[in-house]
């Protein structure tokens, strides 16, 4: 007679899973040489946005006029203006820093907002079911018919920009792709013989849900939020271009644009450096969620764990995935 | 196919009247027209004169009342700033926005198509690759940059391209450009995932083995079969145009519906942000209807059901 104790608890193998599994991804990572790059070019990035703002804030803001429209590539005013200066002389190097902390703030937040938002309606929804499903599931309708960009420039409108303004916005507007992922999940989840299981063994519905749907349901989450950083970091930079994301003296990529837009013919770098800045972390942000669909994915997977074979054998299904390495 | 249509057009309209409602209250979140459109020493009788006259001095709730039956009316009331209808000035700029969301979607799905066959035809190889990181890096350029990028690089440096305007063919280069760039990146992954299912199927196999030719497989056996996917991704894509939209209109001063209801926005110019919302709405869902007739019409599956 087993007690609890004695017997293999399913909760331990899950506990171990995740770390064995984050291991294999490190190896396949090593074998992927293009994603690993992107992989330490975002890390670099994130490092930088969190460890360098504090030293230079003072700096960055740091007007003079003497220098405004410091061209860049040269040395000559140091290292702060190698990227040149803006129109009141702010050093752009330092800017872009600036904006990076800002831009990867507002991402992250609205992501991890979203989805924790989004995952908790969207099982909660698919299990509950009946007319209290129908409706959130309206409402999230309603909201994705919207054009986002439209709905947020109301609402930004409404609540003028600040950092915590635009992060509930996009939360707001990003939260219904999340609950859609979620309940569909948990209703394809749900149809597993475990849960049948669970039930016939007289597991409440609150524990099927937190311990045999969810484990399931937390990857494909996690896979669509790695997705939605890069969706949300140009969302974000194109309200703050429109100018109703923020004000000085908070400053993120897309405000950055915004103000070299009036000197474009004259002072390209201010508008392009920052666009770049953007570009380089949306697409190392993609390429790395990229990569880990087609690693989540069973029928590519294989593609990764072993140096690909002359004559490939081709993915047979959900193969809209790229082919990186 | 009726009743499915049918269901559809029902739960769109339910969705738009949701939208409607939701409009209608967050533009009078964002303060009352009156400040902006009298002097500010304005004098009080003004300012009710004014209210009046825009029926904006009853109760929210009146207003809301009233609302819901001019729209089942459809009027939309007058546009503050324009001093006509406000459906009117929605309706002036609107071809605008069609036709170039309509020459947009056309290049985006023939680009993707190219490309997207291209990848599956060498998946897994050097051109494959290529494509699939174009296509992610397409996908990671913000609109408005790119827009702006595009007016230093062929306006201002080599003055082949004007910054704006709409007459000639030149002109819509560059907003065709920053329209079609999210939705290219996108379509043309799934057309390359569409493409890898299709020729890799049975009937793929049976044609391949009866001896027809590259190009027959691909187009007429493949591309045929991978419709679907491709449809359905475009036709999402085309209602997320509205974004590209306003961005286009504000940089390129295109005289658009997305740049009529911002500035409507800023001059809470209420009836028009409530009539342009109200006809991109009808146009999105006659464009879902168009999609949904368009499945009917390559896959016989859908015809019988």
């Amino acid at each position: 007679m087993s007690t609890g104790k004695d017997a293999p608890m399913p909760n331990a193998i899950a506990r171990h899973r995740p770390a064995s599994a984050r291991w294999r991804r490190l190896r396949l990572l090593r074998r992927s040489p293009f994603t690993a790059t992107m992989a330490i070019v975002l890390a670099i990035i994130a490092l930088t946005a969190l460890v360098v703002p504090p030293f230079i804030a003072d700096a960055a803001e740091q007007q003079n006029l003497a220098l405004r429209f410091v061209e860049p590539f040269s040395l000559d005013h140091g290292i702060a203006y190698l990227l040149g200066a803006d129109a009141l002389g702010r050093p752009m190097l330092l800017q872009l820093v600036m904006g990076a902390r800002t831009s990867l703030m507002i991402a992250v937040s609205a992501v991890v907002l979203a989805g924790l938002i989004g995952y908790a309606i969207g099982m909660f929804s698919a299990y509950v079911g009946g007319w209290v499903d129908a409706a959130l599931m309206r409402i999230a309708d309603i909201i994705h018919t919207v054009p986002s960009l439209l709905l947020a420039l109301a609402i930004l409108y409404v609540l003028q920009p600040s950092v915590t303004n635009l992060i509930l916005v996009l939360v707001f507007t990003r939260t219904p792709m999340y609950m859609r992922v979620a309940r569909a999940r948990t209703l394809e989840v749900r149809e597993g013989v475990f849960v049948e299981a669970a039930r016939a063994i007289g597991s409440r519905r609150s524990r099927i849900i937190l311990h045999d749907i969810r484990p399931l349901v937390t990857p494909t989450i996690l896979t669509v939020a790695m997705l939605e950083i890069a969706t949300v970091i140009l969302t974000a930079a194109g309200l703050s271009f429109l100018g109703i994301g923020l004000q000085r003296p908070d400053v993120d990529w897309g405000m950055m644009v915004a103000d070299g837009r009036g000197y474009l013919s004259s002072a390209w770098w201010v508008t392009v450096f920052p666009g770049v800045a953007v570009v380089i972390t949306a697409l190392a942000a993609n390429v790395l969620s990229n990569w880990l669909r087609a690693i989540e994915d069973p029928t590519q997977s294989h593609l990764f764990a072993k140096p690909l074979p002359a004559e490939a054998p081709a993915p047979t299904s959900s193969a809209n995935l790229g082919s990186l390495s | 196919m009726i009743t499915f249509l049918a269901r559809r057009v029902l739960s769109s309209i339910v969705a738009l009247a949701g939208v409607m409602v939701i409009v209608f209250f967050l533009a009078r979140l964002t303060g009352s027209p009156a400040n902006l459109y009298l002097p500010e020493e304005a004098s009080e009788e003004a300012i009710r004169q004014f209210n009046e006259n825009y029926g904006l001095n009853d109760p929210i709730w009146v207003q809301f009342a009233r609302f819901v039956g001019d729209t089942l009316r459809l009027d939309f009331g007058d546009s503050i700033r324009q001093q006509r209808p406000a459906i009117e000035a929605v309706l002036a700029v609107f071809p605008h926005t069609l036709s170039l969301a309509l020459v947009a979607m056309i290049c985006a799905i023939v680009i993707s198509v190219v490309l997207g066959c291209l990848a599956a035809f060498y998946s897994f190889k050097l051109v494959d690759r290529l494509i699939t990181v174009s296509s992610l890096t397409t996908a990671s350029i913000p609109d408005f940059w790119f827009a702006l990028v595009g007016i230093l690089f062929f306006a201002v440096q080599l003055g082949v391209l004007p910054t704006s305007g709409t007459g000639s063919a030149a002109s819509w280069i560059l907003p065709v450009a920053t329209l079609i760039l999210a939705p290219v990146g996108v379509l043309t992954q799934v057309v390359r995932g569409a493409m890898i299912d299709a020729m890799n199927s049975g009937y793929i196999q049976n044609a391949r083995a009866r001896g027809f030719g590259q190009n027959r497989l691909l187009f007429r056996h493949g591309l045929r079969n991978a419709a679907l996917p491709i449809i359905t991704v475009a036709g999402d894509r085309a209602v997320g145009m509205i974004n590209g939209a306003i961005i286009v209109d504000t940089v390129f001063a295109w005289p658009g519906v997305g740049g009529l209801i911002v500035r409507s926005v800023l001059d809470r110019d209420f009836a028009v942000i409530q009539a342009g919302v109200f006809v991109i709405g009808v146009a999105v869902i006659l464009f879902n209807i168009l999609i949904d007739l368009t499945y009917a019409l390559v896959d016989p599956r859908v015809r019988v059901s």
